[in-house]
């Protein structure tokens, strides 16, 4: 990320041209807190995945596959939306799995 | 260098700052007319309205309409001009910033005027310090021939690789835009040769697509932005170039200063702008008369050109630093550039002057030249005042 950042602030203006970046990554926005995941709890009612305003949420023929950290800006609907509470917001250095379970070193438990 | 010459027409200020830009054929104009800017507008649109230029004429709603469309059209790939004064600049200046910011190399012309209120229609500068810090170069003409001159340099300046930045050409409101005067126009042709094609890195409408204005966060900010400063720096070499180029092509030198009848000189004025003509008039009478007095005018006032200001006053000891804008609450831009740049071993003296056109004669001149072979005033000096308003003795 930070190479890409460079070569548009060496342009004049900042100008992007195509490649600089493969895709956007709002992600960077993110301010202290991610959303985790306890596949034991989620039932893929997918309400997280319709309320997401940022697509950060990843499904597959209706099946929860997680979630996309470099879109997800820490908004919180989706914790606040999931029905079962499988979904917590944990702190951005939580390790995670890439489906966004709490890996066991994590310093919180999930769910 | 004659040959290049179309011979000497008697022409104001704006009407010769509107023959440059129909002889640089910009392919946008977007403007929205203010006195005393109009002489410009209204003789360039008529050059439209003739088929003189082929130039699409944008005829806005306001000066930030007139500005915001040339931002787009000059980083769309067109090469773009405009023209304002006083209210309409105070109204573009927050979208010169932006032009600025996205590098847009915009060439506009500028009749120099009071800002409101008392509503004044007549010359200061205070309308171009107000555009002081926007990032744009800023260029003041002495008289029609430079507004002339400094025209046709301007788009080199602006487009120029290391620089690509608005360059305000400003000239004093009616003293200027207003009186005729003989100007040496260049042929069209050698300007067009002059000026060379608009060639920006990325034109929206080129072949390579790209996004521009993009929001930029406290990781890129500061870098795009000092980028953009160091542009502005580069401009005091590039311009410092194109009137060597100018002066070797067409035999009229206007590098960023004008330093008159300096050698020797115990005793300077520093000015900006039409004053200097009335200036150089009591420089000469002085010198007959055997004091050794000089002046020093800025062309180039962004970037503020410190080295070459200081060679020129050179072993000067006391020197009026004369300000057409006041800075309220501190001292004046142009004495506070100096203050600050400056560590020569001359004693420098404000004084403000010329605001809403009120005439500087001669014998004021002469006034502060008298004043600097008596001790320092301190503060601020209001040349031209009446009444006690004036500080000090008069």
């Amino acid at each position: 990320m930070a190479s890409e950042r460079q070569t548009a602030i060496l342009r004049p203006g900042g100008v992007v041209l195509p490649g600089d970046i493969e895709r956007p990554r709002t992600g960077g926005w993110r301010t202290g807190v991610k959303p985790s995941v306890d596949l034991t709890l989620c039932v893929d009612c997918l309400l997280c995945w319709i309320h997401c305003p940022d697509t950060a949420v990843q499904q597959k023929h209706g099946v929860f596959q997680g979630f996309d950290y470099d879109l997800c800006k820490g908004c919180e609907v989706c914790s606040e939306v999931c029905p079962t509470g499988a979904i917590q917001m944990v702190a951005e250095a939580t390790p995670l799995d890439p489906r966004g379970v709490v890996l066991p070193e994590g310093g919180r438990r999930n769910g | 260098m004659a040959k290049t010459m179309l011979g000497v027409e008697v022409l104001t200020g704006g009407e010769a700052t509107a023959h440059a830009m129909r002889q640089i054929r910009p392919d946008v104009v977007p403007v929205y007319p203010i006195t005393p800017q109009t002489p410009i507008i209204q003789t360039f649109s008529r050059f439209v309205a003739d088929g003189k230029v082929d130039t699409v004429l944008l005829q806005v709603e306001s000066e930030h309409s007139a500005m915001s469309a040339a931002v787009g059209a000059a980083l769309a790939g067109g090469r773009t001009m405009t023209a304002t004064a006083s209210q309409g600049l105070a109204l573009m200046v927050e979208i010169i910033y932006i032009a600025a910011g996205l590098r847009a190399p915009i060439v506009m012309a500028v009749g120099n005027r009071a800002l409101s209120a008392p509503i004044n229609i007549h010359g200061d500068h205070s309308d171009g310090m107000l555009a002081r810090d926007s990032g744009a170069v800023q260029i003041f003409a002495e008289n029609a021939q430079e507004a002339y001159d400094l025209m046709v340099m301007a788009p080199r300046v602006a487009e120029h690789p290391a620089v690509l930045l608005p360059v305000l050409v400003g000239q004093d409101g009616f003293s200027v835009t207003h009186s005729a005067e003989n100007v040496a126009l260049l042929r069209d042709e050698e300007v067009q040769d002059f000026v060379g094609p608009y060639e920006i890195p990325y034109p929206l409408l080129g072949e390579r697509p790209s996004s521009q204005g993009l929001f930029a966060m406290p990781d890129a900010y500061y870098e795009i932005k000092v980028r953009q400063v160091q542009a502005l720096e580069a401009a005091e070499q590039v311009f410092a170039d194109v009137a060597r180029a100018y002066a070797l092509r067409f035999g009229r030198h206007l590098g960023a200063i004008d330093a008159y009848r300096m050698e020797d000189a115990e005793r300077a004025i520093v000015l900006i702008g039409s004053t200097a003509g009335t200036a150089k008039d009591v420089v000469d009478e002085l010198r007959e008369r055997g004091e050794k007095v000089g002046l020093v005018v800025l062309r180039l006032f962004r970037p503020f050109p410190h080295k070459a200001l200081a060679d020129a006053l050179g072993g000067v000891q006391r020197v009026a630093v004369l300000d057409r804008a006041a800075a309220p609450g501190s001292f004046p831009p142009l004495f506070a550039d100096i203050r600050a740049g400056y560590s020569g071993s001359a004693e420098l003296r404000s004084y403000v002057y010329g605001l809403g056109g009120r005439d500087t004669a001669p014998q004021d001149i002469e006034k502060v030249f008298a004043e600097l072979q008596r001790p320092a005033h301190g503060g601020i000096r209001y040349l031209g005042l009446t009444g006690e308003d004036q500080h000090g003795e008069s």
